[in-house]
């Protein structure tokens, strides 16, 4: 039982880890302002997600684990709501989405998506 | 190791702090020199300071700076001259402080004075004589209250600075047009209001967790204040400054912010007047580990409620600056008319 | 296999400190602090697991607190006129 815990709790850490890697580096590699805030968005929930259920497992007693959940539920509630904030201030101060790679359509209208 | 990855990175970061020209750019950029900074007291196992530094550094630092850059725009100003002389004085200055410690003991050498008579004194009895776990909070409530006062008595002061510098007469704002700024800008975020407004309720909570806690755990009475104002403000923020200032009317956050100081500084007083020292818990109470538990809580809940006031205040100060200039900015075109 | 976490964590900052550097809008800088915000919160409870100081968590909620406020501040105060490039500015300037 101990062993299935342990071996558990690595694999979610292991699993976490990579895809907050696979988020900083989509962040410096996508072309666009959106693009890369889906990256940094998506990433960062789902990796911290996973790293604290793995820290959960192993956790040595009961305050640690409720305090480990708080910090769960609070980044559920914070992570999305402030990449929400900053794509619709990006959006309204002007920051257009890169939509073809023509160089006659310079990512204008965004009514047609 | 972890410790010289982390010192480059905030040497790359203040590097790029000082070339970069764009305010803003400047302010992430301090933001994420405090959280590095944090981190490192954290890998140092200095868990106070970590806790200090990511709530004051990280945190309300930012807030204010942003406050101010909106009111005084984006672009650093060019200097015009070079600044020989300033160089020279930095430079002898910091040749004298060299040479000022080549007397000192090397850093961490076991024969220091601190430690063959300082801080085995406090790690060694502080549980005897105080009884609060934690040997930090003992240290700065009770073995050193004098200096933690004039810790205080500073910020008290900044913020009477930034009262005396900025504050703006209630006259000059109550008879002036309602601003012509889109009214719908608070309707327009209702995701953020609403998280908001159920985040609220939690920060106060942890916050007064942090107060008490201090004695068992990282925290005190600066971590709780500074965690008070954060939440003062985000709601300022959410909700708009008319809102924030009739929950928190200013007169009554000066009021609190000398009520603090001297809070703490009448348990000196009743010290004095009990027949021991000036901050000597001993002669509180009967029992003197009681009068030592008595006198930490009041004097870092006077702590606390004086950093609340005192963030709250310079923010209010900087925003309650910016709308009557701007105010005065939207009367100054419509007396002109339209060109 | 929590301090190979914190290794790759570690990376992930770094690499989103490249991102804050060379952004080329203030939206883009704005974005890599804000990741930096949610790895630091996962740092700290890292290492905590590693050094053995179950206390560090509570500088981790605190700090995923700092964060979401500060990111909200940005939203805030980038409405404000002083706030946009120059050549934008003189469009919005009309009242």
């Amino acid at each position: 039982m101990e062993l299935l815990i342990s071996i558990s709790s690595g694999l979610c850490l292991l699993v976490g880890s990579f895809i907050c890697i696979s988020g900083a580096v989509g962040v410096l590699r996508f072309p666009d302002f959106y693009t890369r805030m889906h990256a940094a968005s998506v990433t960062d929930t789902a990796g911290m997600v996973l790293i604290l259920v793995g820290l959960m497992m192993v956790s040595p007693d009961l305050l640690v684990l409720a305090k480990l959940v708080m910090i769960l539920l609070l980044g559920l509630l914070i992570g999305p709501t402030t990449s929400h904030v900053l794509a619709k201030s990006a959006f309204r101060n002007g920051v257009k989405p890169k939509l073809t790679s023509n160089s006659n359509d310079q990512g204008g209208d965004t009514s047609k998506s | 190791m972890i410790n010289f990855v982390l010192l480059a990175l905030l040497l790359i970061v203040a590097v790029g702090i000082m070339r970069l020209q764009d305010l803003f750019a400047v302010t992430m950029l301090l933001s994420i020199y405090g959280l590095m900074s944090a981190t490192f007291f954290v890998a140092m196992d200095a868990v106070d300071v970590a806790f200090t530094e990511a709530s004051v550094g990280a945190g309300i630092s930012t807030l204010l700076l942003l406050v101010v850059i909106s009111f005084t725009g984006r672009a650093e100003r060019k200097t015009r001259h070079k600044p020989y002389v300033a160089l020279f004085v930095v430079t002898v200055i910091g040749m004298l402080l060299l040479y000022g410690t080549s007397d000192m003991p090397y850093f961490g050498s076991s024969d220091a004075p601190i430690h063959n008579h300082v801080a085995p004194r406090y790690i060694n009895d502080s549980m005897r004589e105080i009884g609060v776990p934690n040997i930090v909070t003992s240290v700065l409530a009770s073995y050193r209250a004098f200096d933690t006062f004039g810790e205080v008595v500073v910020i008290f002061t900044a913020g009477i600075a930034v009262l005396g510098l900025l504050s703006v007469s209630s006259k000059a704002l109550s008879n002036s047009q309602p601003l012509n700024r889109p009214r719908g800008l608070y309707q327009q975020h209702i995701v953020i209001r609403i998280v908001a407004k159920i985040l609220l309720p939690f920060i106060f909570l942890f916050a007064l967790y942090v107060q008490f806690h201090g004695d068992f755990g990282p925290g005190g009475g600066f971590q709780a204040g500074v965690i008070f104002a954060a939440a003062f403000i985000l709601y300022a923020m959410t909700f708009g400054l008319d809102a924030a200032t009739a929950v928190v009317k200013p007169a009554v956050i000066e009021l609190i912010a000398a009520v603090g100081v001297l809070l703490y500084g009448s348990v000196g007083i009743a010290t004095l007047l009990s027949g021991g020292n000036f901050f000597d818990y001993d002669y509180l109470l009967a029992d003197p580990i009681a009068g030592q538990h008595l006198g930490i809580l009041l004097i870092e809940l006077g702590v606390g409620l004086t950093v609340t006031c005192v963030m709250v205040m310079i923010c209010f100060g900087f925003s309650l600056r910016r709308k009557a200039h701007e105010q005065k900015a939207v009367m100054n075109i419509s007396e002109r008319g339209p060109k | 296999m929590i301090t190979a976490a914190t290794l790759a964590i570690f990376a992930a900052m770094i690499l989103a400190l490249v991102r804050a550097f060379a952004g080329p809008t203030l939206y883009d800088r704005v974005l890599a602090v804000n990741m930096l915000g949610t790895k630091t919160v996962l740092l700290i409870a890292l290492l905590g697991f590693v050094m053995g100081r179950p206390e560090f968590l509570d500088i981790a909620i605190v700090y995923a607190l700092i964060n979401f406020i500060s990111i909200i501040a940005v939203l805030r105060y980038s409405d404000s006129n002083n706030f946009k490039d120059p050549d934008q500015k003189s469009i919005s300037k009309e009242l």
